[in-house]
């Protein structure tokens, strides 16, 4: 086989231009209907059922093309939307009345047996979804078995009651959530299906079948039936799945993305100069932390205690909120957010938070009488999240305040970082978080400081704390039951089973192409409200 | 030739188990529970997890999953995502995009790379050549990501010629950005592998004779020179093109290219089993398909190559 001239390179070559050149002229396809908002978004990571989605990538969509009882506001406050009343005497029997003349985007009316087969799904223990647990407050559940859920009870299409297990003053506060959404009956005939292609009757719809493009993107059009509160300004919205905030970020600045609601760390200097009066920075309803178990040695008892409140003392919070994280964090004063109704800046005790360097020394020492101090504070983390910065600059500033040795101890992975302290096998402290669900002190401390709760890493107990939160649930008022968790937290903040940090600030910013961004106490843009300029 | 290749193929059947064994070996001797990871800082409902591990088969034993796993493959099952959807799926979606990054990568790093390394090779020491190695020195010794955040300030945002990232349709002018950037390394060495060989060949008795017959310079650098340094190059393009078709994690990521690269390191991170093993697979057998076309160019390109009889 003996071939001419250059042979096989040219005859690739030729082929390789002509490729580019029939490329350039298929191009330019982009753009499409200019009422479109684009806005960033991850993969989510399990399909679009509504008590299945448990992260912000999915929470972001399914919020978008689902209508609960209720929405939340700006500023977290619930709004009836599907709901016309939510009635109770006793915080445990709710009469919920619905709106007439909702439907599904497949035509079916919304009824009180959407919302009660919905609930009945996502609880059912053989259905396994990630969200089951938010229905653990109904009567009849079960964490073990298959059970029905007897608390939930149709009177007719638009009337149905819930009867809780317990008092839960909140309860109405949750209903906004997704795993409280409603589902059309056909989602039961293929969940999984319906997942990829999902029907609702939310604000937005997805454009088509076929409209998530995995790991690309995924599009949604306005719903023209859509009969609530959050009626969209725009046309849709174009959810564009980015690997990388950089990737996003550099869209955002060329108005190839209308709107972005994360800043890569390597923007965090520029952008406010970047965006100008585009620029979003406000505090968000998620707290971090760092805890250190009760199991840990030296860290249990009153010794425990006083070593956890001179670790607290001993971290420069407002020093390491400007300087790593250039005040895009707000440093923390209780285990809540300052988004939530019911938080206080000035709960007693709360001077723990505070950088002081003497009283830190002193407490240590106490400790010290009690067992002397041996070995390394070290503060696990997951390094691909971006937390070495700040683990490194609190562990020094407990080295140089206390005079022991703390470093960090990274782990390449979340995952990997979770099973460790989820089968309880860490040996150090490890850096923990808490994004709220929904709007409420309760949020924040019940699931991670009650007694044996999902996400009590530390295994933490005390009883005091335990009958606090139960008569906050069984308060008549909203602003009752804040009084009692702002008591138990003054509790916390003696025992510290974490130790706060700061609030996390919603970062980000929009494009000159679009107006009215307002960003949610959820760190979510409102996306209805936005409108093209 | 038929017998060489078909003894080639059958090569790659103990390859395909082996790779696929070893990496669903890595895959499964990750360190961490996905599971766990899907609760995020919720706490775990042990309950449903349970669940979700019999679901994915992951509370089975480690040959046990690989079986079921390959017993998939061959009824045409890959598996799915945490998310739902099919492996293949994903797999179809991704790998058109990443075999339009690879083809225009190519032809930049055949173009460009060629072209300069010819000329260099002719023009040995005058300053075409030394500039040429100035700057294919400073290409190999700046790191990818430097040359794309570069490439994507001055050409998308102050420029804005194009977009700064690809979009959902990541059709062939979007991606021309990116493959330039993925090119810019392959391009230096091309240049100097390129020069070297045509430095070489330039020196060979073939040459002089060529000459001395009296042909034109032209039909002796395009058939005598240029063929004959292209052998080392033609190797150096084809095992470049696999790695490119593999994907490329860092540049998929900064231009957002919905391509393998960005997919595959999703899927480690969230420890996918099925989609890591599936991709790696894939990149596996397009890599062994490379490598034999590699051999058989070879022979074109050197009639003294000889396989099989």
């Amino acid at each position: 086989m003996r071939l001419s001239k250059i042979g096989v390179g040219a005859v690739a070559l030729v082929a390789a231009t002509a490729l580019v050149l029939t490329g350039c002229s298929a191009g330019g396809a982009s753009g499409g209907n200019s009422n479109i908002i684009s806005t960033n978004g991850s993969e989510p990571q399990n399909p679009l059922i509504p008590t299945n989605t448990n992260e912000t990538g999915g929470g972001k969509i399914v919020d978008s093309i689902f209508a609960g009882l209720v929405y939340y506001d700006a500023k977290g406050a619930p709004v009836n939307e599907v709901a016309k009343s939510i009635e109770t005497k006793d915080n445990q029997t709710y009469t919920i009345t619905l709106n007439d003349g909702w439907t599904f985007t497949n035509g079916e009316k919304v009824t009180s047996k959407s919302f009660v087969d919905a609930w009945k799904y996502g609880a059912l223990f053989s259905n396994a979804q990630l969200n089951s647990y938010f229905f653990d407050a109904i009567e009849g559940f079960s964490y073990e078995e298959d059970t029905d859920l007897t608390g939930l009870q149709i009177v007719d299409d638009l009337t149905f009651t819930v009867t809780l297990s317990s008092p839960q003053s909140d309860f109405p506060l949750r209903l906004g959530y997704s795993a409280f959404f409603p589902l059309p009956s056909v989602a039961y005939d293929d969940m999984e299906a319906f997942g990829e292609n999902p029907i609702g009757n939310g604000p937005y719809m997805v454009a088509e079948k076929g409209a998530w493009k995995h790991n690309v993107d995924i599009n949604l059009v306005a719903n023209p039936d859509y009969k609530g509160g959050r009626k969209p300004m725009n046309g849709g919205l174009d959810i564009v799945f980015y690997a990388t905030q950089d990737a996003a970020y550099a869209d955002l600045l060329s108005d190839n993305l209308d709107v972005l609601d994360g800043i890569p760390d390597s923007a965090m200097k520029t952008y406010t100069t970047d965006l100008g009066d585009r620029a979003v920075n406000q505090p968000a309803a998620i707290f971090q932390s760092f805890t250190i178990p009760e199991s840990l040695a030296h860290f249990s008892g009153q010794e425990g205690q006083l070593r956890r409140q001179a670790i607290s003392m001993a971290i420069n919070r407002d020093e390491i909120t400007s300087v790593i994280f250039d005040n895009t964090r707000t440093p923390a004063r209780d285990f809540t957010s300052p988004v939530i109704d019911g938080w206080s800046k000035d709960l007693k005790g709360s001077d723990v938070l505070d950088f002081n360097a003497k009283k830190a020394q002193e407490l240590w020492a106490q400790a010290d009488k009690i067992s002397p101090w041996s070995g390394t504070f070290q503060i696990a983390y997951n390094g691909d999240g971006g937390h070495q910065a700040w683990v490194d600059a609190v562990t020094n500033s407990i080295k140089n305040t206390l005079g022991i040795d703390a470093s960090g101890a990274p782990y390449p992975t979340f995952a990997e970082l979770r099973t460790a302290v989820t089968d309880r096998t860490i040996t150090t402290a490890f850096r923990t978080g808490w994004q709220a669900d929904y709007p409420a002190l309760a949020n924040f401390l019940e699931p991670l400081y009650q007694t044996d709760a999902g996400a009590n890493d530390g295994d933490y107990s005390n009883e005091q704390v335990d009958a606090l939160f139960a008569k906050g649930n069984e308060a008549g008022s909203l602003e009752e039951a804040n009084k009692y968790f702002q008591d138990a937290q003054v509790i916390l903040l003696q025992d510290l089973p974490a130790v706060p940090l700061w609030y996390s600030n919603v970062n980000g910013g929009y494009s000159t192409l679009v107006k009215n961004v307002v960003f949610g106490w959820n760190s979510v843009p409102l996306y209805y409200q936005i409108t093209k300029k | 030739m038929i017998g060489y290749i078909l003894r080639r193929i059958l090569q790659a059947i103990p390859v395909f188990f082996g790779t696929t064994l070893l990496i669903y070996f890595m895959v499964f001797a990750m360190p961490g529970d996905p599971i766990v990871a899907l609760f995020g800082d919720h706490g775990v409902n042990e309950a449903v997890a349970q669940q979700l591990r019999e679901r994915y088969h992951l509370d089975q034993p480690f040959i046990v999953q690989y079986l079921i796993y390959i017993g998939g493959i061959f009824q045409g099952d890959f598996g799915t995502s945490f998310s739902g959807q099919p492996v293949a799926d994903i797999l179809a979606a991704t790998f058109p995009v990443t075999l339009r990054l690879a083809s225009i990568a190519l032809f930049f790093e055949m173009v460009v790379g060629i072209g300069v390394g010819l000329f260099s090779g002719l023009r040995k020491g005058k300053l075409f050549d030394s500039s040429a190695l100035v700057a294919s020195l400073i290409l190999i010794s700046l790191p990818i990501f430097v040359v794309a955040f570069v490439m994507q300030l001055v050409f998308a945002l102050n420029l804005g010629w194009a977009r700064p990232t690809v979009s959902a349709a990541a059709d062939w002018s979007e991606l021309i950005l990116p493959a330039a950037v993925l090119a810019t390394v392959s391009i230096a060495y091309i240049i100097r592998l390129t020069r070297n060989s045509v430095i070489e060949t330039e020196g060979m008795d073939f040459v002089r004779t060529a000459f001395g017959k009296g042909l034109s310079r032209r039909r002796v650098v395009g058939v005598h020179i240029l063929r004959n340094s292209l052998i080392p190059v033609v190797t150096f393009l084809a095992v470049d093109f696999g790695v490119l078709l593999v994907g490329a994690t860092v540049t998929e990521g900064i231009f957002n290219v919905p391509g393998v690269g960005r997919t595959l390191y999703q899927a480690i991170i969230r420890g996918e089993g099925p989609t890591v093993v599936s991709f790696v697979t894939v990149m596996v057998l397009i890599y062994l398909v490379v490598n034999l076309l590699t051999d058989l160019l070879y022979a074109a390109l050197d009639p003294r190559i000889r396989y099989g009889k």
